[in-house]
């Protein structure tokens, strides 16, 4: 009954997710089974790669959950990803122990370096995983419940809400390149050694990242399907397209935003986790704003509302982005506009509004 | 006294702070022993200067069908949001019967609590099917996680079927609400507002842009809802309100100019001045 409702009609998202699943299992035997001469090998490069991809898959889904659905455009998600990013990056740095250039047990390197006598508070309890890993959905969760509260109860939305999206961005970016805030400043976090016991470095570890990303996105992208199939999910898209009616109804339209947007923030803190052992490093420059706009254009190419188009956009637009920028650095972002406008022009509905069905009586 | 006005002024305004206040009992049955269901006392609303509604004092008693005319800008819709919760008067008292006080309150508490709305231009859910539509609208747990697990039980989808059948919609009950006619969107509007079980239909120009056969088949509709419901139409339409009013109140810049029977109404100097003008 319940595999029902999730997958009646979800052509596209059944496909991403059999693609998803194939990926999870075919990948790290391509990597970890064949011999590097078979053409079928995939190096640990590409392992970590795709694994990249993975965890900006589930940012765009976050991102789609709140616009596609519910029509809040947050041009500040990466505030999100990055602060699950740092939860992790946290972990890892106390993991360093006493390895780091200046031989510390207790303090990281940056801390030594700005002569630090003893762990600030914020950093306390990062050296237990599972703390670590309650501050990846918590820290985020709790901004967007504060940041939401705030702004949906004062019926902020549409462009105003997405401008002060950008500038919470903004402000997280600057506050973190200040060495003063014991995050690293400009240099971030970096230099990681292991995670659990095993090393970042090595190949086993790096498949291990890989399954992680795929099973949560898997996960994720259930779990929203879940909430959009839902009477919740209906009074979503109520909301968004008349939320005026959908308050007239007897709804009370703020909490259904501010639970959704801090779910979605939930998302984004962990995709930022995942994020952070596969490229090594996290710095402020993820709070950048323009890395938040291009999260949402990742959604826009492809697809608004079909939660699996968000997947698909992130994958396409990155995977352009390697190959251009590997092949002709220089037109990559001259590429990325004329995406964005001819998708813009002729997809309005992005890449899987190509295949979407459209229901019963719907116009153009 | 000025301190406490000033304090009051600054929490009213979109009401971030509205939690602090004890909320009124909407729990309780809503006491309308003494005739009307609806009062609003002197209520004024001032948009930049611009007086949208001057000391308006009407009452609307249950179980009435009241319609309310006015020319443009008469505050006709002004008043609808006051009472909807949508807009805070300036001034004035708004009750539901006697006991429940609606300034107090937001939109979604007043719409659960038994005042169901229907706008002047058809706005029903676009992306949405018919039934989901109704199903969306009727009174129910509201809040966020029991909607999260909610199942459809079978006395609630007959009930949805009987109002599909009631707005002549059952057979597009699956098609997109976004496809349907202009009419047919009245209609499932004021099906969304019976599926809220109201007390009080708000009804704002029910019948604009409808065919003369559908007009005639809202009258019924409306008619056959007074009584059960107190209903209350605004409406342009003069063949329309002659059609279905007992009681008339004519609105003009933002009070009460004259209220009374049809026939009352057409025979009053001011309101032929004002309004009807050449139509009467």
């Amino acid at each position: 009954m319940l595999t029902r409702r999730l997958f009646l009609s979800d052509w596209g998202g059944i496909t991403v997710l059999v693609l998803l699943l194939a990926m999870t299992v075919a990948v790290p035997y391509a990597n970890l089974a064949l011999p590097p001469e078979s053409p079928w090998h995939l190096s640990t490069y590409w392992v970590a790669l795709i694994g990249k991809f993975l965890t900006f898959a589930l940012l765009a889904l976050a991102i789609d959950l709140i616009w596609g659905y519910a029509g809040i455009l947050s041009l500040g998600h990466g505030a999100f990803f990055g602060l699950g990013g740092y939860a992790m990056g946290m972990y890892l740095t106390r993991q360093i122990g006493d390895r780091g250039v200046y031989g510390n047990p207790e303090l990281p390197d940056f801390m030594v370096f700005l002569s630090y006598d003893s762990l600030p508070w914020f950093w306390w309890g990062f050296d237990m995983f599972w703390f670590a890993m309650a501050m990846v959905v918590l820290v985020p969760g709790l901004l967007a419940l504060v940041f939401g509260w705030l702004a949906f109860r004062s019926r902020v939305g549409g462009v105003y809400f997405a401008i002060i999206t950008q500038a919470l961005v903004f402000a997280l970016m600057l506050a973190f390149f200040r060495n003063e805030m014991g995050f690293g400043g400009n240099n971030g976090l970096t230099d990681f050694k292991d995670i659990l016991g095993f090393s970042v470095q090595a190949r086993e570890t790096r498949v291990g990242l890989f399954v992680a990303s795929a099973v949560v996105l898997i996960l994720a992208y259930v779990a929203s399907r879940y909430i959009v199939t839902s009477r919740y999910g209906r009074v979503l898209i109520a909301l968004r397209d008349a939320e005026s009616r959908t308050r007239f109804a007897g709804y009370r339209v703020e909490h259904y935003k501010l639970w959704l947007f801090v779910f979605s923030a939930m998302l984004a803190g962990i995709a930022g986790a995942l994020y952070v052992p596969q490229v090594g490093i996290i710095n402020p420059g993820e709070f950048a704003p323009l890395r938040s706009i291009e999260a949402v254009l990742w959604v826009a190419v492809g697809g608004r509302g079909s939660l699996f188009g968000a997947i698909i956009g992130a994958f396409t637009v990155n995977g352009a982005k390697t190959w251009f920028t590997t092949a002709y650095p220089e037109a990559w972002l001259f590429a990325l506009g004329a995406l964005f406008v001819l998708v813009t022009l002729f997809l309005p509905r992005g890449l899987v509004g190509i295949f979407r069905r459209k229901r019963k009586g719907e116009g153009a | 006294m000025s301190m406490v006005r000033n304090t009051r002024e600054a929490m009213r305004r979109d009401r971030v702070f509205r939690f602090l206040e004890p909320s009124p009992d909407f729990a309780r049955p809503v006491d309308t022993s003494h005739g009307p269901i609806l009062y609003v006392e002197d209520v004024s609303v001032r948009f930049d200067g611009f007086l949208a509604l001057n000391q308006l004092t009407l009452s609307v008693d249950e179980g009435e069908l009241r319609c309310i005319i006015g020319p443009n800008g008469a505050g006709k819709t002004t008043m609808m949001d006051v009472i909807t919760g949508k807009t805070q008067p300036d001034e004035g008292k708004v009750f539901f019967g006697q006991n429940v006080d609606l300034l107090r309150l937001d939109e979604y508490e007043i719409a659960r609590g038994g005042i169901g709305r229907k706008f002047q231009k058809p706005t029903v859910f676009e992306a949405l099917t018919v039934f989901e539509n109704l199903e969306l609208s009727m009174a129910s747990d509201k809040r966020v996680w029991s909607t999260l697990f909610f199942r459809l039980r079978p006395e609630q989808r007959d009930r949805i079927d009987e109002v599909l059948d009631l707005i002549g919609l059952l057979e597009h009950h699956e098609h997109v609400a976004g496809s349907l006619s202009h009419g047919q969107k009245q209609w499932l509007e004021i099906g969304m507002l019976l599926m809220q079980n109201p007390r009080v239909l708000l009804v704002d120009e029910p019948v604009a842009g409808m065919t003369g056969e559908e007009t005639e088949r809202t009258a019924e509709l409306l008619v056959s809802l007074a009584g059960s419901h107190t209903v209350i139409v605004v409406e342009h339409d003069m063949a329309f309100v002659r059609s279905i009013a007992r009681r008339v109140t004519v609105l003009h810049q933002g009070s009460v100019l004259a209220e009374g029977s049809m026939s009352q109404i057409q025979n009053d100097p001011r309101v032929i001045e004002v309004y009807l003008g050449d139509e009467a």
